[in-house]
């Protein structure tokens, strides 16, 4: 199946999931879809039937929020049954609001408050360093949770180490829970301000899948450097109505709004 | 205490290149031996303690012991999230370790008072909580965490030498300490000292007072405090903590479940922030921490619906 009609199977999913369950932050489940499916599809080095294998890629999503989509695409990796998906957002469900460990295979860390996930990411691979091994790891975060310091404690503590196997991804969507990111804390100047801190940085269209695949693929970007991807990307992305607006970071589909959204993801069939 | 704790890390981690000791710049005239003999078991994450415990819990991922270092407030309650979500909800092998518990940093004041650690620490799920009475429980408490999987909350206070023999240390275990019949003193981390001062002086009183070393407040050793109910009748606990949670509160919990008649005084730190400037006994005496004022108490409390 080519990546893209995978992007857009696991955002139906997500849809379907979010509408079962009624549960929020289906925009940043839609603006993460491209890059998680990338990830799972042609980066990660993991074994679904193994799923702690020692030598495996770490992904740590910090944007615990965004556990629809990481879901989605572990059952598809094969991680864990189908099935399981429906019980997503459900009392005695297998699946939690955030990303949740408890039984997951697949899951590496329970996340869900924001700015925890770069500071692990940072343990990791630095254990991965001193053991030699040869690991990578890659974290997820939100362009709302780099208002939280911990991040920049973190930000400051990899390339200190020159944590070059750790690749962290900002899903910049622009829209945090209450309003943009420009007029809530603004972010800008991102990449200047990363540069700063002495890591690579490369700021990429965050839906283009070639662009995406390219980026991840070379990393790291430079030898001795943690790497950071600037992914600009768009709230809601496949489905019109959400698309850039900071509504549907909390707001459920009704059977009319669900109907319309799933047939908008069936029609971008290339 | 420290001293005592470092020691038995750095056997440890000659052992056991598994051992990481992460600090959050803090440490001085400590650490620097073991740092020079294990540098690749060691890190300074820098002043950063949030980013300490989301890297402890990181490198404990990997199947790692990861020590996290600091004062008593620090690795504790300025990153309470890190510690409660990356490490006990994730329940990783990661042992918080802080130094100077209770009013040890006396005249450095309230912010490094360190007087409600133990009670904001035993409400978090998966976590084991250690406080050693002297510098024997210490060493021993320190090996037991490296043996015990799972997140582990080691509080170091006053440096002391209290046991003649080393006694017998287990989790979860109180160590009777001093034989009694009439009142029972359970204290906690550097209190053993006051309680067994108090004891001594309630000799002249021709009072037995049992005294018990609750170096572990989680989890709690509900049959020894039971037990001391029923023989003794009078409990007095002793804690250079607040009142609100602590050791106290504990024991009161385990009591008020199934200890049948039974009184008991707690003494510790009242629902405040100290108003007095002054050194760690010049505090220890103004909030009544003394072996004089356990003393009255035991007095007080033997006396008292007779």
């Amino acid at each position: 199946m080519k990546l893209q009609l995978i992007a857009n199977e696991l955002r139906k999913d997500v849809i379907w999931m979010c509408h079962r369950g009624k549960s929020a932050h289906l925009g940043t489940n839609l603006s993460a879809a491209d890059i998680v499916t990338i990830l799972y599809k042609k980066i990660l080095r993991v074994k679904p039937k193994s799923p702690n294998w020692p030598d495996r890629d770490r992904f740590i999503v910090s944007k615990g929020h965004g556990a629809a989509i990481i879901y989605a695409a572990l059952a598809h990796k094969g991680f864990f049954p189908k099935g399981w998906l429906k019980t997503y957002y459900k009392n005695n469900g297998k699946l939690a609001g955030h990303v949740t460990k408890l039984d997951v295979p697949g899951v590496e860390f329970s996340t869900g408050a924001l700015g925890h996930g770069l500071p692990i990411a940072c343990g990791v691979a630095l254990a991965g360093k001193r053991d030699k091994k040869k690991y990578r790891v890659f974290a997820l975060l939100s362009d709302g949770e780099l208002d939280e310091g911990s991040n920049w404690e973190a930000i400051l503590f990899a390339p200190q180490h020159k944590l070059d196997n750790l690749t962290a991804i900002v899903d910049y969507n622009k829209i945090q829970s209450l309003d943009f990111v420009k007029k809530t804390l603004n972010l800008e100047p991102l990449k200047a301000k990363l540069k700063a801190f002495n890591w690579e940085v490369r700021e990429i269209d965050g839906h283009n899948h070639n662009q995406i695949l390219k980026t991840l693929k070379s990393v790291p970007f430079k030898k001795g450097k943690p790497s950071f991807i600037i992914a600009h990307t768009i709230k809601g992305k496949g489905v019109s109505f959400m698309e850039n607006t900071v509504k549907w970071h909390y707001a459920n589909t009704d059977e009319v709004l669900l109907a319309q959204a799933l047939k908008e993801l069936s029609s971008k069939k290339k | 205490m420290r001293n005592a704790f470092i020691k038995i890390l750095e056997e440890e981690a000659a052992k056991n290149k598994d051992i990481y000791f992460l600090t959050g710049d803090l440490g001085y005239s400590v650490i620097e031996n073991y740092q020079a003999k294990f540098p690749k078991q060691f890190l300074n994450v820098g002043v950063a303690e949030q980013d300490l415990a989301g890297i402890a819990a990181g490198i404990a991922s990997t199947g790692k012991i990861v020590f996290m270092y600091s004062l008593g407030n620090f690795p504790t309650i300025r990153c309470l999230e890190q510690v409660r979500n990356d490490v006990c909800y994730n329940n990783l092998n990661v042992k918080v370790v802080t130094v100077g518990g209770g009013l040890h940093y006396g005249a450095l004041a309230s912010t490094h008072h360190a007087t409600e650690d133990l009670a904001i620490m035993r409400a978090l799920p998966n976590i084991t909580v250690v406080a050693p009475g002297d510098r024997a429980e210490a060493e021993l408490a320190t090996r037991a965490i490296i043996r015990h999987k799972g997140p582990c909350y080691l509080r170091l206070s006053t440096e002391n030498e209290l046991y003649k023999k080393r006694p017998k240390f287990k989790i979860g275990e109180a160590i009777t300490v001093r034989k009694g019949s009439d009142v029972t003193i359970i204290s906690i981390g550097g209190m053993l000292k006051v309680a067994l001062d108090a004891a001594e002086m309630l000799k002249n009183n021709k009072i037995n007072a049992r005294v018990i070393s609750m170096h572990t407040l989680k989890p709690l050793d509900a049959r020894t405090i039971l037990k001391a109910a029923r023989e003794t009748k009078c409990i007095i606990t002793i804690e250079e903590h607040t009142l609100m949670g602590g050791l106290g509160s504990a024991v009161a919990e385990v009591l008020a479940k199934n200890g049948g008649r039974v009184r008991i005084q707690m003494l510790g730190i009242p629902d405040m922030f100290s108003k007095k400037i002054g050194d760690r006994d010049f505090l220890r005496a103004h909030f009544g921490l003394t072996p004089q004022n356990v003393a009255a108490a035991a007095r007080r409390l033997m006396t008292k619906g007779k």
